[in-house]
Order: structure tokens, then sequence, then C-alpha cells
């Protein structure tokens, strides 16, 4: 299995101290291109507190990151952005009263002609077309998310990461929100991120998700390293072993067998957009969930 | 990567048939500016009816210029109050550059060009000072703006009493470049029988501006962002700082040009001026369709609410109504704009 140089990302004993609590302590961790690096633990684990160092919303007390094998801190989320890495935060979503388009590229927006105007009609065109292939269709762009199912919301913010990540994205727990089929649709699109030659970081405390697709495990137990294992490593079992509990997904592991998990793919960097959408089955339900 | 072209077709299938598209009247209805057109229109009716002079077109001209000088306030208050936060020491702040630009010409005999200048610069700093603050010291902008005016209102009686000894500055009138100045921010323009003010001409191009930097520029999505959630916004990559502190400093730039206005209007500034006027700037904006808590509103509201108070404050007095009643009136008509806009908006949601 080829397997690129140099990682992309990488994280040797990262410290994260929020004043006496340290969530975080001697966690190394290395993402290539092509690959799915899963990040297990518990809840209060230090998941997120991992990914928001990688991401530039926290900055780390502790260890080096280095980024193409350059150490690096991140200032602000923006930096981290300019290098290629998107997030789907857990809990940092989108901005309730602003309308689905201006969410989706909110901080990317496009601008055309030498005033710099926004494209209000190509962002919207871009907007529906990478909704409608998550297999998402919002009649009105123009409506607030916050009126919006929690799990519309989650696949606005994931098909977000996916059309501007460019090397590598982050999701942290993405598919907490969401039914069985939008799940579904998220892991296959891990899938294709990875053949794109991105490299993900798919953060879950659901081990069947994360062996349906990943191929490198992390897994942290109060804020430490507990299994650094390479798929190859691991069964299911073991990695359930590791964690607690879990429950029996046979019908997406059937829909997802032929994804081949254990590949990885040719490092690249990808242009917005290019991730294709997955192979959905022809006619899926509209989404069952809706707030009231 | 052609399979992805077409692939938007196929899950057009999936259409969700439950959510009809809503009509166009229905979309025009959800905009936040609806609830004070209609109070503008029911305002613009009730004076028609019972104020005769109300109907003197000659009059047009002082009912707009009483609007443009709360509404070239009005403007950036909104901004910042769709950006999620308060000032209120944009009131006073207004009078803090008319001193600052008066007081400097005439204490050390320069160019009143260059006291205006002077004021600018100060009034921008006194923005970026609250937005700094904020950031600083994490308190709401109420609090942190709130300490501002009462400050500035010290300094402003403070200074003006130290270096004139009286409640006002002296009269620059006879001063190296008064003339221009006067006519850049005091000036009137003739349509016809209506005398229009230069601030009217300030006040349209600025909701235009800033109506357009909302809604189709960048940063316009920014403050709409850093309004409604600012730390998500933060996480998906805008500059929430940046963003902020530069509503603050808008604000202090319009401070500048009333103050301006102020100073040249009238020669001189009473240092006490301008307590009480933020809480009209922040009334108009809210009466315009801005949410107190930030990241909903309407520059162009913000106008139409200004126009409202330039019609009650002048059709009251045309009426020969005592204008003692003019605050109760107005009270009355912030609740009912906030429950129109509320009513409407909901409605035109469900639709
Ligand atoms: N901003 C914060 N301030 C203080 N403590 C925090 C903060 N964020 C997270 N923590 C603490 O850090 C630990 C790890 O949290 P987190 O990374 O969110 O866990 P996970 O995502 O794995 O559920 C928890 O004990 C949590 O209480
Ligand atoms: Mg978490």
């Amino acid at each position: 299995m080829s397997v690129a140089a140099t990682p992309i990302l990488e994280l040797e004993d990262i410290g994260k101290s929020y004043g006496n609590v340290h969530a975080l302590r001697g966690c190394s961790l290395r993402v290539r291109q092509g690959e799915v690096t899963c990040v297990l633990g518990d809840n209060g684990a230090g998941k997120s507190t991992l990914i928001k160092i990688v991401s530039g919303l926290h900055d780390h007390t502790d260890g080096v990151m280095k980024v193409d094998g350059e150490p690096c801190r991140f200032g602000s989320p923006r930096e981290a952005q300019a290098t290629g890495i998107a997030t789907v935060y857990q809990d940092l979503a989108l901005a309730p009263l602003m309308s689905v388009w201006r969410n989706f590229f909110l901080g990317n927006e496009i601008r055309r002609g030498p005033l710099r105007v926004l494209d209000i009609d190509r962002m919207k065109q871009i907007c529906h077309d990478e909704l409608a292939k998550m297999g998402i269709v919002i009649p009105d762009l123009d409506r607030p998310v916050g009126g919006l199912s929690g799990g519309q919301r989650q696949c606005i913010a994931i098909a977000r990461a996916i059309y501007f990540g460019a090397r590598v994205i982050i999701l942290d727990e993405p598919t907490a929100a969401l039914g069985v089929k939008q799940s579904g649709v998220v892991l296959k699109y891990i899938v294709k991120a990875r053949d794109a030659g991105l490299g993900v970081i798919f953060i879950t405390h659901n081990p069947h998700h994360a062996y349906l697709v990943g191929n490198h495990f992390v897994v942290l137990k109060l804020g430490r390293v507990v299994l650094d294992a390479h798929r190859d490593e691991l069964s299911l079992e073991q990695l359930t072993a590791e964690m607690a509990g879990g429950q029996e997904l046979q019908e997406l592991s059937h829909e997802l067998s032929g994804a081949d998990p254990g590949k990885v793919a040719a490092p690249a960097a990808v242009e917005h957009g290019q991730v294709e959408a997955p192979d959905l089955p022809p006619v899926m339900e509209a989404e069952e969930e809706r707030t009231a | 990567m052609t399979a992805a072209a077409t692939e938007p077709s196929r899950a057009e299938a999936i259409r969700d048939d439950r959510v009809a598209t809503r009509s166009l009247a229905a979309r025009m209805l959800s905009r936040p500016e609806v609830g004070s057109l209609v109070g503008a229109i029911v305002i613009f009716a009730l004076f028609m009816l019972v104020a005769v002079p109300f109907r003197n077109v000659a009059n047009i001209g002082t009912i707009l210029y009483g609007a443009s000088t709360i509404g070239i306030m009005a403007v950036p208050v909104a901004l910042l109050m769709i950006g999620g936060e308060f000032d209120l020491s944009a009131g006073v702040a207004v009078t803090t550059s008319g001193l600052a630009a008066s007081l400097l010409a005439w204490n050390f005999g320069l160019n009143v060009w260059v006291g205006v200048f002077l004021a600018l610069a100060l009034s921008l700093a006194v923005g970026a000072f609250n937005g700094w603050l904020l950031f600083k010291t994490g308190l709401p902008s109420f609090l942190v703006t709130l300490g501002t005016f009462f400050v500035l209102q010290g300094i402003n009686l403070g200074v003006t009493r130290l270096l004139t000894g009286n409640v006002a500055t002296a009269d620059i009138s006879d001063m190296d470049g008064f003339a221009s100045a006067q006519q850049v921010f005091g000036s009137e323009i003739s349509l016809g029988p209506i005398n229009l003010k230069i601030t009217v001409l300030y006040w349209v191009v600025l909701t235009v501006v800033a109506a357009h930097i909302l809604l189709r520029r960048q940063v316009g999505n920014w403050i709409f962002a850093v309004g409604g959630d600012a730390s998500a916004a933060r996480a998906i990559g805008v500059p929430v700082r940046a963003t902020k502190i530069g509503l603050f400093m808008a604000v202090g730039f319009c401070a500048w040009l009333s103050g301006m206005h102020l100073l040249f209007q009238f020669n001189t500034v009473q240092s006490g001026e301008g307590v009480g006027k933020e809480f009209i700037f922040i009334i108009a904006a809210v009466i315009g369709g801005c949410l107190l808590t930030g990241g909903y509103g309407s520059v162009v509201g913000a106008s139409v609410g200004a126009l409202i108070f330039g019609m009650t404050q002048l059709g009251i007095n045309y009426a020969g109504w005592n204008p003692d009643w003019f605050k109760a009136f107005l009270g009355v008509m912030l609740l009912l704009a906030t429950i129109v806009n509320v009513y409407v908006k909901r409605k035109a949601d469900l639709r």
C-alpha cells in the first residue's frame, strides 16, 4: 500500500489546557492525503479540542504542529483555511438568521467585476447544486437557516466543507445529528473525498461508522491517545472493544461494501467542488426529521 | 468530473414537496423594513389629515432636514446593530467631534479645515477605541459604550469650560477656511419651492452606500454573520474583530459628519448637546427592523425610521399640538413598529 511520504498534517505531543483543565495531553496524530484518519473517543475525551487546534480556532499550549513537515501555528481559522483545511464543527455551525446561500459562502464569497460585487446568482446556483448532490433540495435558498432542521443545517455545513476543503477536511461528529440515510450519504462523501486525494479527519464516537471508511484510527481517552493503529492491525471488534457500546449497522455496511475502506487514494489538491457526489440511490426519501 | 454535472438533475427527483415555493408578495413582506414602511405611510397620512402646513410642499425641505440629521447616524447605528453591537456614545460623540474641530481651530489659530480633519481622526479613534475596549474587556457593548458615553459627556463639558470658560465654543465664522467648510457641511440646495439642506444629500448617499455594502458586498455578509453568531463566524474564517471595530469606526465617521454640520450650521457648538440622541438613533434602527440581538435588519429601514421621526417631530408642531407629547408619541411608535415587524414577519414566514 503506497503511503504519501510526508504527512500533510502532523501533531507531535500536542497539549491544550483550558485554565487548569488539561483537555489534551501528549497527543500525536498524522494525516496523510488520500487517507481517512478517524479520531474516536467518548464524550469529553478531547476530540473537539484536538480539531479546534488543527482548524486554527484554539492555540495549543504544548507540542508542535507541522503542515507539510514545517512547524506552524494558526493564528485564526482564516489562516487554516488558507492552507486548504476546511472544518465542520460540532458546535459552531451557521448564523441562524442568514440565508442558506449566504451561510454556504460565508468567508469565501464569490465576487465579480472590477467592483468586486457579490455574484449572488452564481453563489445560489453552486449552493443549490452542492446541496442537491447531498440529496437535499431547499426550495428557497433565501430562507434563513434557523428555520431548517438540525439535519439539514448539518448537511449545509458538510457540503460547504467538502466544497471548500482543498487538502484536508475535518468533520467533527458529522453524523451525530443525522438519520441513517443522511449518515450514509456523509460516509460515502468521506470516501469520495479520500478518492479525490484529500486528507480526511473523521471524528466520531461510533466505531462502526469509523471502521466503514477509516484507514487509520486514533482513540482518545481523557485527553490522551490510547490507541493509534492502521486498519491492517485492527479489527472492528478490537476497535469496538476500545470504545464503549455501539449499534449494529448491517444495512450501511452492506451498502458500503463496495467502497473498499482500506483503499488509499493518490494525494491531490482539489479545486472547489471537485469532490464528486457519491452514487446515491435513485430515489431517496426526503429527510424525515424536521423541527416543528 | 462529468459525473458531477449530471448529479443535481438526478437529485432533483427527491425535491421535498412539503415546502411550497413562497410567493413574491410573501417574500417582500418578510423583508425587515416592512414595518417601518407601513408606519411611515400611516404617519404621513395622519399628519396630512390633521396638520394643514404639513401639506405645504415648501415644508418638505424642513421635514427632510429633521429626518436627515437623525438618519445620518441611524444608518451606521443600524449597521452596528446588525453586527450585534450597540453604541450608546453615538449621541455625545457627535458633539465631541464638533467641539474638537472648533476648539482646536480656535485655540491654535489653525485653518478651520485642519480642525475638521483632526476632528475626523478623533472621531474614528473614539470608534476604534470602543471596539478595542469591547474585545479587550469582553464586556457587552452596552456597558462599554455606556462608559464612553459618560466619559465623552464629561470631557465635552469639562474641556469646553476649561478652554473657553463657557458652556459653548466661540464663534469661528470669521476664521480661515470657514466659508468653504460651511459650503461642504452646512449649505442648502434649492429645488423649485423646496430648499434642501446638504445633510439630506449625505443621508441619501449614506443610505444607498450602506445598503449596497450590506447586501451586495463581502463585508456585508460578514456584518450579518458577526451579529448572528460571532463564534460561528470566526470559526468559518470571518475576521470578527476587524468587522466589529470597523462598524464602530463607521459610527465614528458619521458622528464626525453630523458634528461638522452642527458646527457649520450654528457657528458654535453647545457642550451639553447630544445627550439622549443615541436612543433616537437606536429607535430609528429598531423601527427599521433591526433586531436588538443582532444578525438581522436593514439600513433602508433605519432611514425610513429616521423619516418617521422627521415627520412626527414637525407634524406635531404643524398640527399645533403641544410638543411635550413628542416623546410619548415616540415610545408608542416604537412599540407599534416593533409589534408590526414581528407580526408581519411571522405571517410572511408562514406563507
Ligand atoms: N472552552 C473550554 N473551556 C474549558 N474547558 C473546555 C472547553 N472546551 C472543552 N473543555 C473541556 O475539555 C474537555 C474535552 O472536551 P471536548 O474536546 O469538547 O471533548 P469531545 O469533543 O471529545 O467530546 C472536556 O472536559 C471539556 O469540558
Ligand atoms: Mg466534541
